[in-house]
């Protein structure tokens, strides 16, 4: 894997010319798993029953939550079907009772985890949501919750490198 | 059932699942493979039985996680503990925060930097290395991300290298993961 291909690289401006390319490449292991990782939230082989559709507007939901523009693109780039209204941060699910869950406990988790508590869960579980399903958006929310701090972190240490 | 801790403690708490945890005699070869386990091993707690209900995630995280906690080179052992700590104090995930709390002050054989930490949070009065990283981990783990240049202009003028701001950027983003799933997926009580 070219580690300045991956999306974080391509998020943070990170190229193989950076003052901060040996650095990135020393963790080469680390950001390897870090896109592998993307791959296995965003486009897994068995998404269960969050579509690769949802979980790329999802995701562009929670990069436009924590004003990352560059990661924003990157995941409209991944865009399906449904995924335009799920990344609308004004759309809170309508009359889709199943989707509100998601977008409420996505926004929730995203912005304020210390505040979660355990009818958060059973929330999502009232709508019909099995726990598997459960865990694949939890683990799609967490890995964006990383992968966002990793990139803008990388941006900061560009500008001191 | 005992109540949910709330309270920052260096005593590991005991983690109960809020959903079903995967059962290891029915588990399936792609869950075993990702739990990095055989049957016969009985030691598998809940937590990993919990991610194991997606083992296409599982399988990479472990390793990552992994990665970042037990690097070689870079930042120390106790300081990338450290960047999970501040994480989930942050976060105010309880179980992460006492799990590596205890990790560090092993390493270290001092509780003075995690007590202070548990008590005034990101006003800690640590000395002037600890408080750069301590303000950086802190303002990174905020949602937006809040951390800045200046921010990491002040852990270099403290002697940290690019390299170990690297390593402290991937532990405590790693916690910004795991504490969204140790404290959204269960619940720490007080050991039975």
């Amino acid at each position: 894997m070219d580690i300045f291909q991956t999306v974080v690289a391509k998020a943070s401006g990170i190229t193989a010319d950076s003052a901060l390319a040996s650095v990135f490449s020393a963790r080469a292991d680390l950001m390897e798993l870090t896109e592998n990782s993307h791959e296995a939230s965003l486009r897994p082989k068995s998404p269960g029953g969050l579509s690769h559709a949802e979980r790329a507007g999802l995701a562009c939901r929670m990069a436009k939550l924590n004003n990352d523009s560059a990661l924003v693109t990157h995941y409209e780039s991944l865009f399906g079907d449904g995924s335009q209204s799920l990344a609308d941060t004004s759309f809170d699910g309508g009359s889709d009772a199943r989707l509100k869950a998601i977008i409420r406990h996505t926004d929730l988790i995203t912005t304020k985890p210390k505040e979660a508590a355990a009818g958060d869960v059973l929330a999502l579980q009232s709508v019909g949501m099995n726990d598997p399903d459960i865990v694949r958006l939890s683990q799609l929310i967490a890995f964006l919750s990383y992968q966002i701090r990793v990139v803008h972190s990388l941006r900061l240490m560009a500008e001191v490198a | 059932m005992s109540e949910i801790l709330k309270e920052f403690t260096t005593v590991v708490p005991f983690w109960e699942p809020r959903v079903k945890p995967a059962v290891l005699a029915e588990a399936t070869p792609e869950q075993l493979e990702a739990m990095r386990v055989t049957v016969s091993d009985t030691k598998i707690g809940n937590y990993t039985l919990v991610l194991a209900l997606d083992p296409e995630t599982l399988q990479q995280r472990t390793p990552l996680f992994n990665g970042i906690m037990f690097h070689h080179g870079g930042l120390s052992r106790a300081e990338t503990e450290f960047g999970a700590v501040a994480a989930s104090v942050v976060n105010e995930c309880i179980y992460c925060a006492a799990v590596h709390a205890n990790r560090y002050n092993q390493l270290t054989k001092d509780e003075s930097v995690m007590d202070l930490i548990f008590a005034d949070r990101k006003d800690a009065n640590l000395d002037d290395r600890q408080k750069s990283m301590l303000n950086f981990s802190t303002k990174l783990s905020q949602s937006p991300p809040e951390a800045d240049k200046a921010d990491v202009e002040r852990m270099v003028e403290n002697g940290l290298g690019l390299d170990e701001i690297f390593d402290l950027t991937l532990s405590t983003s790693i916690f910004a993961w795991a504490n969204r799933l140790m404290h959204i997926l269960g619940e720490p009580h007080p050991q039975p």
